[in-house]
């Protein structure tokens, strides 16, 4: 998979912002509440107007039709919507061949039959779960992470962070992956950048 | 068979009903007794002021006088599509939209019809084009305020996951999918309700008009079947035009979701 790099990104109160994510490497990014970690993820998905140019590979995102470039450069928010009845509605058709998912949804932590289960039965760490099962089902080429462990419990972090460390690994994924908890950045993180002011910050 | 003229006088006797039932709800401080009144006055001083219009147009018969009748009902119809939407697009878009929609849709039928299938002489002749052309514009105001309403009202609530259905990487077009057939739906419900209905739960408002002035049932339906067809058509065109054109205006170039052309 080709790194993503962001060229002199401007947005909101960011300004100038220039990153390279190597492919199969996580880029945590940490920040007061209010800095703009969500914003400038989605100014690297294009779901806000911004300044400057993101690129994955030889791409660059202006290239491409927005849907194309969000299918490649997948955006997996905090609160995440889901608007069919069922959970398997909302992953790719291949996915509900026969009840057997492709993904190992056990490692997740889910039974086999999960694909069939109602979404307002969904408690909310569930739904993260499942935002990011499905984000993956959709085969990206890089993923922009915003806390995908916020409303986990313990021991569900503990899995989920070892699942996408092992999938971001195998399928060889940029991921950029805003998160507070230090010991989750010493964890999951190749590098870790905090915004201060106007700008990144190595850590 | 003659058409009984009404008496001036004799309104006043359906007007002293009205008063009647104003009594009572006052009375049971029922809260609706302004509006009412109010109603019945604008009734009564709009219907007679567009009567002494339409006898002075059909006494002209002039092209010009009839296009410029017909531009104001389409202004007012563009507005009132307007005013009825809670969350608007801005910059003129929704009077834009509203007006266009129903300008194609409604004037196309219209015109459709008087050339092809009535066919008086001269085509424009106004005591056909003009009942016509306000049927149309009535009927298709109607279903693209209810569409645009529904639609800009919808994505505003569920912007949410719209716009985690973009994230997913899907199509603008996608991820209003449903919202659009939605939108769609509440605006050709009216019709084809009024079709469903006509003749066995209720009798059209046309062709009862046509009866009582003196015309055979027989023409009347055959008018009141045309009539329907048409409105449900112009409805039809004008919710589509209206739906495809505010869901696009909703959306940029990178397919983003603008809710900033929204007003609050």
């Amino acid at each position: 998979m080709p790194d993503l790099r962001l060229e002199d990104l401007s947005i909101g109160s960011l300004e100038n912002v220039s990153l390279t994510v190597p492919a199969g490497e996580v880029v945590c990014l940490s920040g007061r509440s209010g800095s703009g970690k969500s914003r400038l993820l989605r100014a690297v998905a294009d779901l806000d107007a911004h300044g400057g140019s993101v690129w994955l590979g030889d791409t660059e995102q202006s290239a491409v039709p927005g849907h194309r470039w969000r299918r490649q450069v997948m955006m997996v928010p905090v609160e995440s919507q889901w608007w069919a009845d069922r959970v398997g509605d909302h992953f790719p058709v291949g996915y509900r061949v026969n009840g057997q998912p492709p993904l190992p949804v056990a490692d997740l932590g889910f039974d086999e039959d999960v694909m069939g289960w109602f979404v307002s039965r969904l408690s909310s760490g569930e739904k993260q779960r499942l935002a990011l099962l499905r984000a993956l089902a959709m085969n990206p080429s890089a993923l922009l992470l915003d806390e995908p462990t916020a409303n986990l419990d313990a021991e569900s972090v503990a899995l989920t962070e070892h699942w996408l460390k092992r999938e971001v690994t195998q399928r060889h994924l940029p991921v950029i992956w805003v998160a507070h908890d230090r010991e989750q950045i010493r964890r999951v993180a190749g590098h870790h950048f905090t915004i201060r002011g106007h700008g990144l910050e190595a850590c | 068979m003659g058409v009984i003229d009404l008496a001036w006088w004799k309104l006043a006797l359906a007007a002293g009903m009205i008063v009647l039932l104003a009594i009572f709800t006052f009375l049971g401080r029922l809260g609706v007794t302004r509006s009412l009144l109010i109603a019945s006055l604008r009734t009564g001083i709009q219907l007679a002021l567009i009567g002494l219009v339409l006898e002075a147009l059909f006494a002209s018969s002039g092209l010009h006088w009839i296009a410029l009748m017909a531009l104001v009902m389409l202004l007012v119809a563009g507005r009132e599509v307007m005013a009825r939407q809670q969350h608007r697009l801005t910059g003129g878009w929704a009077f834009g939209i509203g007006t266009g929609a129903m300008f194609l849709s409604s004037f196309a039928v219209t015109i459709l019809t008087l050339t092809v299938v009535i066919g008086p002489n001269p085509w424009y002749a106004p005591q056909y084009a003009i009942p016509l052309l306000g049927m149309m514009l009535g009927n298709t105001m109607t279903g693209v305020a209810l569409s645009l309403d529904r639609l800009t009202e919808a994505v505003w609530r569920q912007r949410a996951v719209i716009e985690n259905r973009l994230m997913l990487g899907q199509t603008w077009q996608e991820a209003v999918g449903g919202i659009r057939r939605d939108a769609m739906r509440s605006g050709m419900m009216p019709s084809i309700n009024a079709m469903a209905a006509a003749g066995i739960v209720s009798l059209p408002g046309m062709m009862t008009g046509q009866i009582l002035a003196g015309s055979p049932p027989a023409v009347a339906v055959k008018y009141q079947i045309l009539v329907m067809l048409t409105i449900t058509v112009g409805t039809g065109f004008g919710t589509l035009m209206a739906v495809a054109w505010g869901s696009r205006r909703l959306f940029d170039d990178r397919e983003r979701l603008r809710l900033d052309r929204l007003s609050g």
